[in-house]
């Protein structure tokens, strides 16, 4: 499917630039032009279709059928599925977050959507198939949704309204089902074309300068680190490896987007995938910004509780895969 | 005299929607006052779950996206 491009980046590097095959510059020259146009393709096309899903997708109806019904523990599992195509914006998790209490929907619950909303996105799901292939990206994705599932499932055993912020325990003692039913915008879908467009364009624009600096970066790792380099230091015996790169992970936030073809490079250099994927949670799903947010309506043990719990969850699911994988 | 709201809590998307409101609302010299509503406690008295919203006599025109220049005018007459 990307034989042009390989085809492109060969031909412009070798041929056009006269460089020679196999030296360490022209081998990284190659993989950056290569990835850089492959993965800027796939960001264009997923987050253009997740735009297209989001425009049509009726957040409150989804809001008020979890308030409505008793689902038996299925509501885990549906409320991180609406994770999945919510959009990537961080900013909107505290309003959701206040509109499923006010719902009177479980906070568990209301936690496997927050945890797997920014896990699983449209700007990572594009740079892990990209990266990684379809494949790994398919087992990032499932993965996701379950750590979600399972962490929520946790938390909700903790009992932990009483760690809300006052002004929320207010919101939830008023809290009652939705009823309402919300008229969607009926607007043709030509129209809404444009609108996705911008909004493609605007993330676009935040993500690839980090991506074509973190391919940059990759692409020097990938010409001068020897095949196999890692293996000697992060081999999956390495009991610490794990919980250390999610730790490592958790502060990186801003820059996840440039981080993740650097770990390509590592994996290819032999880190267990394990190993990286729970890396790659630590710097997609917890993040500092997103802490300070939620500060509005949780109480700083409460962050603590839920960054632990999830922290935990990410880190034995990268023992999961290194024994399975 | 129309009273426009923009509520959202200050993340780079409801900064380009304030932006496009001023702009129109300069640009056509439409009788109005624009308010930025950044408490969250304030914005979930409007029941809504995704931000930006614009907010047009106490009325939700949009939500969760930003909108054209085009559209904020056409939602203004």
């Amino acid at each position: 499917m990307f034989d042009w491009i390989e085809n492109f980046a060969e031909w412009l590097v070798f041929d056009t630039f006269g460089m020679t095959k196999g030296a360490h510059l022209a081998e990284a020259l190659n993989f950056f032009i290569y990835d850089t146009i492959k993965i800027t393709l796939l960001l264009v096309v997923i987050i253009s279709l997740m735009g297209i899903v989001n425009s049509y997708f009726p957040i409150d109806k989804v809001r008020n059928y979890l308030s409505r019904n008793k689902l038996y523990g299925l509501e885990y599992l549906m409320a991180s599925l609406f994770g999945v195509v919510t959009p990537f914006c961080s900013c909107s998790s505290v309003p959701l977050f206040i509109g499923f209490v006010r719902g009177g929907i479980p906070l568990g619950v209301t936690f496997a959507f927050l945890i797997t909303s920014p896990l699983v996105n449209e700007v990572a799901i594009g740079l892990f198939l990209g990266l990684f292939g379809v494949r790994i990206t398919v087992i990032y994705i499932l993965s996701g949704i379950l750590l979600g599932v399972v962490s929520g499932l946790i938390l909700s055993r903790f009992k932990l309204e009483r760690f809300l912020t006052p002004w929320v325990k207010q919101v939830l003692e008023t809290a009652q089902r939705e009823e309402d039913i919300f008229k969607a915008e009926k607007t043709p879908f030509l129209k809404r074309l444009p609108i996705i467009w911008t909004e493609v364009k605007d993330i676009l624009k935040g993500v690839l300068p980090y991506v074509v600096v973190g391919i940059a970066i990759g692409g020097l790792m990938h010409g001068y680190i020897p095949d196999g380099f890692f293996e000697k230091y992060m081999s999956k015996d390495n009991l610490f490896a794990v919980p250390l790169a999610t730790i490592m992970a958790v502060p990186m936030y801003m820059n996840a987007s440039g981080i993740l073809p650097v770990v390509q490079v590592l994996v290819s250099k032999g880190i267990p995938i394990g190993t990286a994927i729970a890396f790659m949670m630590g710097v997609v799903g917890l993040s500092l910004p997103e802490a300070m947010l939620l500060k509005k309506v949780m109480t700083f043990k409460l962050i603590g509780i839920f960054f632990g719990v999830v922290t935990l969850c990410i880190i034995i699911s990268g023992y999961i895969f290194n024994i399975i994988l | 005299m129309k009273t426009i709201k923009i509520l959202g809590t200050g993340c780079p998307k409801c900064k380009t929607m304030t932006g496009i409101v001023q702009d129109v609302v300069k640009e056509n010299n439409i009788d109005a006052t624009i308010e930025k509503v950044e408490d969250i406690m304030e914005i979930m008295k409007y029941n809504v779950l995704s931000t930006p919203v614009l907010v047009i006599d106490e009325q939700i025109k949009i939500k969760g996206r930003v909108p054209s220049p085009k559209e904020v005018l056409e939602l203004l007459k």
